[in-house]
């Protein structure tokens, strides 16, 4: 025993263990628990049935009932586990419920009716995940379409982005031109200057070039983000110019010099910069819910806020639709999570 | 082996189809460039991130000014009458500021009070947490990167999601109650009383975006040298007193840049709890961005004009925080 505990309490350098390593380890399992615990929650209760998922206080577990096919009846029946008179107990199948008397019968000798008092039975169940949540949801929220939607808005804002922020940034970086500077800090300056803020103005630039209930009223105005420009400037700003003045010597375009030259050199900042963008658009919603007031057009994040609505009660569809939600972003970051991290440790961008 | 040929075609295939692109784009702005000359380049480069940005951010922002010193209830700019600053007088008319009830706009100044007791709890909280967390994290920690994730990950969830997994939880019927009541307790109302409900805002804010404050302070923890240690632990300074005297004054210009931070996104609180408890219970948990949004796309008479005026009164507070953060950027990087 004692081996065992100074084996597991062993590492690098020093010998042991001390206390405060043994503090700091139940300080980030206990972080687990809180950061995780409510995902698990979440993921757990959106395979409950909607009997389950109204039960309070709730099981961890998603249970499900047993049924049981006997001779004779056309639908399964539920299984009991019955306490019967004499003080034994038996596994019957309920037939019909009248008021506080349930009509029980053996599967096994589907001939003889028992009656018992509702409160003597309990019913058989087992753990089980049920994936009629997800297919439910999917076929009565339109949520084909919402992810539709959050997908070509994802896709096609986050190449507009890559595109126009980065040849915005190589001007910036490698021309010395009569008004970059006031360029430059316009952009900066409007950072500070949150999209919530000027909602109503910028609504109506939208009305008046016709595009509200398009999907490009969300696309467009959101790629041009200064951050993008920011970062990928920076990072411009560390490629050394003597290349550029090669390829132009050889005769280059400044166009071939962008696309050719910048282009791959810049592939680390373009990579961390599509990650945030795909981060950004697929999380937007208070954008898509001024622009769109046609649910056809509802992206995922505003379809998921009008189920809230619309279905209250419906918990569990509403939970299976958030876990499919959060699924893309999800595997993203299982993926890229270390670029995604060290991205954000050394920009200070989220 | 078939495979592999096909995977060389097809790379030969999206090779060339690129260059075809950068080709054509290559004779289309090579002469565009001859054109304009080697001067003007740099313009057609930033022009189509310029347009966008102009129309849909910058022209917007001017157009806040024209709606905030008009009134009316039009939404387009000819139907709405020049009042001044009507807008702002309305806003700021109080017979005393710190009972909201004795003002014009009451909500307005709820919402206000609201925030700043927001602001100033959760950015509190947050950067504490955020500095235990990185603390430990920078300790020589097994599976660091993986609890860097775990703290990092609800960072990624949209708002909408953090409301209802919050909701989900803390409903009077949730798991929460269900934990309270095996553990002998009663049910509490945490989404129907008021302060509970302030109380889970800020909580379940914490939680979204602690992770992203962990990884800034984290990275500020790891650039400072090692060395400092070693020396004051040859002078034999305890760890508590490395850590009052070396690693807090080190890491001060990065903790100033996350409190800022921190604050600017706290005066704009709205997605999560729009989404968690709709600004209620009552106005409990209305804050300045949902006072706009309302008064801008809710209530039945839309005000725009009280609306821009806020937003107005709002991006000045954000401006001075933005500066302070400029101005600590600029420290850290001395």
């Amino acid at each position: 025993m004692n081996r065992i505990l100074e084996y597991l309490t062993r590492r690098r350098g020093k010998k042991k263990l001390n206390m405060s390593d043994f503090l700091s380890y139940f300080y980030l399992l206990l972080g687990v628990l809180i950061m995780f615990g409510p995902i698990v929650w979440l993921l757990l209760s959106s395979f409950k049935s909607s009997i389950e998922i109204n039960r309070f206080p709730p099981r961890f577990f998603p249970y499900q009932q047993k049924t049981i096919m006997v001779d004779g009846y056309d639908e399964p029946l539920q299984l009991f586990e019955v306490m019967l008179e004499d003080g034994s107990t038996r596994e019957l199948a309920q037939v019909r419920r009248i008021g506080i008397e349930a009509q029980m019968i053996d599967p096994e000798n589907p001939e003889d009716i028992i009656k018992i008092n509702i409160d003597d039975r309990s019913p058989v169940e087992y753990i089980s995940f049920n994936f009629d949540n997800y297919t439910t949801g999917i076929d009565s929220f339109s949520f084909g379409r919402y992810m539709r939607n959050s997908i070509i808005v994802t896709v096609s804002a986050t190449l507009l982005t890559l595109i126009i922020n980065s040849m915005a940034a190589f001007a910036l970086a490698k021309y010395k031109f009569p008004g970059r500077k006031p360029i430059f800090l316009i952009m900066i300056a409007t950072l500070m200057v949150p999209l919530s803020v000027v909602l109503v103005p910028i609504f109506l630039v939208i009305t008046n070039v016709g595009w509200n209930n398009n999907l490009l009223g969300i696309i467009v105005p959101v790629a041009a983000t200064p951050t993008g420009v920011f970062l990928l400037r920076q990072y411009m700003l560390t490629i050394p110019d003597e290349l550029i003045d090669a390829a132009r010597i050889d005769g280059a375009s400044e166009w071939r010099i962008y696309s050719q030259i910048i282009l791959p050199l810049a592939k680390p900042a373009l990579a961390v910069l599509a990650i945030f963008s795909v981060m950004w658009r697929w999380n937007d919603f208070l954008w898509p819910l001024v622009v769109m007031s046609k649910p056809d057009l509802f992206t995922l994040q505003v379809g998921l806020a009008s189920f809230q609505g619309e279905y209250t009660v419906e918990w569990n569809l509403i939970l299976a639709m958030t876990v499919l939600t959060m699924l893309p972003v999800t595997i993203i970051f299982a993926f890229l999570q270390r670029n995604i991290t060290t991205g954000i440790a050394t920009t200070g961008i989220k | 082996m078939k495979k592999s040929k096909w995977k060389r075609k097809l790379g030969k295939f999206y090779g060339m189809l690129g260059n075809g692109i950068i080709g054509f784009f290559d004779i289309f702005l090579g002469s565009i460039q001859k054109l304009i000359g080697l001067k003007g380049i740099p313009y057609l480069f930033v022009l189509p991130n310029l347009l966008i940005f102009g129309i849909f951010i910058l022209y917007p922002m001017l157009l806040n000014f024209f709606y905030a010193f008009t009134g009316g209830t039009a939404f387009f700019p000819e139907g709405r009458p020049y009042v001044g600053t009507a807008n702002f007088e309305r806003i700021l008319a109080c017979e005393n500021y710190l009972q909201p009830n004795t003002c014009q706009e009451d909500l307005f100044w709820r919402s206000v009070y609201n925030t700043i007791f927001y602001v100033v709890i959760q950015v509190v909280l947050l950067i504490l947490v955020s500095l235990v967390t990185a603390l430990i994290l920078n300790r020589n920690i097994k599976w660091r990167g993986f609890f860097r994730s775990v703290f990092f990950y609800p960072n990624l969830l949209s708002p909408i999601v953090v409301g209802l997994i919050w909701q989900w939880i803390l409903m009077s019927d949730g798991v929460l109650n269900g934990i309270l009541m095996n553990l002998g307790f009663d049910r509490i109302p945490f989404l129907v009383n008021a302060n509970w409900a302030r109380f889970w805002v800020i909580m379940v804010s914490v939680w979204a975006s602690m992770g992203f404050y962990t990884l800034i302070l984290l990275a500020g923890l790891q650039s400072i040298p090692s060395d400092l240690y070693e020396a004051a632990s040859i002078d034999g300074a305890s760890k508590w007193k490395a850590l009052i005297n070396i690693t807090l004054p080190l890491l001060m210009p990065t903790m100033i840049v996350a409190i800022v931070l921190a604050l600017i996104r706290a005066v704009q609180v709205f997605e999560i709890v729009f989404a968690f408890t709709g600004g209620g219970p009552g106005t409990a948990t209305m804050f300045l961005v949902q006072y706009i949004y309302n008064y801008g796309f809710t209530s039945p008479n839309r005000q725009f004009g009280v609306a821009a005026a806020a937003s107005l009164l709002m991006a000045g507070v954000l401006v001075v925080l933005t500066l302070m953060q400029l101005a600590a950027k600029r420290e850290e990087s001395y």
